[in-house]
């Protein structure tokens, strides 16, 4: 692929504290059955990466963990609370999960600072102050607080990813949910993106990454799931993955992935 | 093919353009002069405005007479001054008391002036954002619309004066800036509640919606007039201007509903999704996130709303208030200044051209203030 992290992570420890548990999960789009009895266990600090084809389901899947997608069938739990209808529910796992999306979505209309200070100020109550304070240091953490004071529109791709990502930090969330972050960057702003979610992982925060980045999943996963048509299909470590696919359909989607 | 260069690899140094690029001839040249059509049009829009603009000027300002007793009076100066008669301005001079009062008492008119200034005042700090103290200012704007309303009608101290006695420009205004005020924040509300998940709350919006924007507004302000009588229980007087004033604001404010509308579906779905997973309430995004940009992108739109209302009042003549066209009508039947219609026209033309640009000029400076480079 087209960039790898400089350096691997370092092996990272993953607690045995279940802090996602998707159980028996089936999710419709009108008539279109998009997942089919999804499983999948998350523990606190695990980096897990969701590959495969388009319309596989995965950002689907990662969008039913905060609710952007409503689940039909099964249970979702987050942090021990259970994902329903109920706002409180809701709006509980809200504050605790993150989200970069593959085109950023910034607000435009606001400067870099006040897109990172803005749901502090109005989710938690954080004096703007104190909230301004923490937007520069997550800025600083993703290497662009000079660009504080401009607007989205005048940033690069890269660097607009990365305030992204500095947003969602300074809600200071237990998970970051990734929905292909690098896809819509050229080729020279994959690496800094990538190199701040290795930086993330490092800390030990719990991430699940859909992604086409096989360099960062070998280097940066503990664990990588691969679906289609709606279902896991495999899940395993990095290397037995890339290395020992089990499932035809796996072999035939990494043969194609890794060819170019 | 030649690889040879006059300087080495990325030390070319940085050239002026040559003098058919900038300037006023570069300018002439790409605008007036680029192509042979081009050059057709620019000699026939120069022969036109030869023809045209001369006898305008003459007939305006060089041959007018300004001050005069009767249309004979005004020949007879154009004549003793040896040119033909152009305009007879002295005919407006005499009516414009009664154009910009209408038949508000002479000496109550301070009220108005007051009023007049009091309105610029709260507009300011509403309309632009550097003012010292904006806050301080902003609840002057709040409290002033009951100010206003209170030194125009009177009572409390002030003689009352009926509505029946408003007129003119100062009408125009009155309906005019309060439809404007009165229909953008119903039109926010209308279009939101367009877009709910409430199946109630959305029929309710779209019908509403349609129902105004297929009924002409002539034909809601007889209704305002007439039919409102008969469905309120017998007894309940209810101003005419004031029935006017809702039927203005509610018409604006379906049309603004749906021009919001279009500003809402033009942003990324993305946007809400940002602040759905950052827990933001939904009055949170819509007020921080959604309504700043689609009423942004909705500028344009919401200003030509605007100034079709503005223009609109004028068809408040049909019900008998008398707008500043129906006060010219009216003074049109004076013997003494018959055959002075352009003059009138001209007149009221005029004040409706200098508000309505002035509105196109803000949303210009307000697009460009809200431009953040997306």
């Amino acid at each position: 692929m087209s960039s790898q992290p400089e350096e691997a992570a370092p092996d990272l420890q993953v607690s045995d504290e279940l802090i996602i548990k998707i159980k028996d999960m089936h999710k419709w789009y009108g008539s279109f059955h998009v997942l089919r009895d999804v499983n999948l266990d998350v523990y606190r600090g695990e980096r897990i990466v969701i590959c495969g084809p388009s319309g596989s389901g995965k950002s689907t899947l990662i969008r039913c963990i905060n609710r952007l997608e409503e689940h039909q069938q099964g249970d979702i739990i987050v942090e021990n609370v259970e994902l329903t209808n109920d706002l409180k529910n809701i709006d509980a796992i809200r504050r605790e999960v993150g989200m970069c999306f593959q085109h950023f979505n910034l607000f435009p209309h606001l400067t870099v600072l006040e897109n990172c200070s803005l749901a502090p100020i109005w989710v938690k109550q954080v004096p703007r102050k104190e909230a301004e304070a923490t937007a520069m240091k997550y800025l600083e953490r993703v290497k662009i607080p000079e660009q504080a004071d401009k607007f989205p529109g005048q940033l690069s791709g890269g660097q607009q990813q990365r305030v992204a990502i500095a947003r969602s930090l300074c809600m200071n969330p237990k998970i970051m949910l990734f929905d292909e972050p690098t896809s819509a960057l050229d080729p020279e702003m994959i690496k800094e993106v990538l190199d701040v979610m290795v930086e993330l992982a490092k800390e030990g925060m719990t991430m699940l990454c859909v992604t086409h980045e096989m360099g960062f999943a070998k280097t940066v996963a503990n664990r990588v799931i691969f679906m289609d048509g709606g279902q896991i299909i495999e899940e395993n470590d990095p290397h037995e993955f890339f290395d020992n696919p089990q499932h035809e359909r796996t072999k035939l989607f990494l043969s194609q992935i890794l060819a170019h | 093919m030649s690889t040879e260069r006059s300087h080495a690899v990325g030390e070319h140094p940085e050239l002026p353009p040559p003098s058919t690029e900038v300037g006023i001839i570069g300018w002439v040249r790409h605008n007036l002069l680029s192509s042979t059509t081009n050059i057709v049009i620019t000699v026939l829009t120069i022969y036109f405005l030869y023809i045209i603009v001369p006898p305008m000027l003459n007939w305006i300002f060089f041959d007018a007479v300004f001050s005069a007793d009767s249309r004979d009076d005004c020949r007879a100066i154009a004549k003793a001054a040896g040119h033909e008669m152009g305009a007879c301005w002295a005919f407006i001079g005499k009516r414009f008391e009664i154009f910009v009062y209408g038949f508000y008492p002479a000496e109550e008119r301070w009220r108005i002036n007051l009023s007049f200034i009091l309105m610029l005042a709260a507009l300011v700090p509403v309309l632009f954002d550097h003012v010292p103290y904006r806050k301080q200012a902003l609840w002057f704007s709040l409290a002033a619309p009951f100010i206003i309303g209170w030194l125009l009608l009177g009572g409390m101290g002030l003689t009352p004066v009926p509505t029946d006695k408003f007129g003119g420009f100062m009408l125009t205004l009155v309906i005019g800036v309060t439809g404007i005020v009165g229909s953008l924040p119903i039109g926010i509300a209308l279009a939101l509640g367009r877009q709910s998940h409430m199946p109630a709350l959305r029929m309710v919006c779209v019908a509403f919606i349609e129902f105004i924007r297929g009924v002409p507004l002539i034909t809601l302000l007889f209704v305002a007039s007439t039919m409102l009588n008969y469905f309120l229980p017998p007894g309940t007087t209810f101003d005419l201007l004031l029935r006017v004033l809702i039927m203005v604001t509610l018409f604006s404010a379906a049309y603004i509903a749906e021009v919001i509308r279009g500003g809402l579906q033009a942003l990324p779905k993305g946007q809400i999704e940002a602040a759905d997973s950052m827990g933001l309430k939904y009055w949170q995004s819509m007020r921080l996130i959604i309504l700043p940009q689609a009423l942004k992108i909705s500028i344009p739109g919401i200003v030509n709303t605007f100034i079709g209302l503005y223009k609109d009042t004028t068809l408040v003549i049909i019900i008998g208030l008398f707008d500043p066209l129906g006060m010219g009508r009216a003074s049109l039947a004076d013997t003494k200044w018959q055959g002075l219609s352009t003059e009138i026209y001209v007149f009221v033309a005029i004040f409706f051209f200098v508000s309505c640009f002035s509105m196109a000029r803000y949303s210009l400076y307000l697009e460009k203030k809200l431009y953040t480079g997306h």
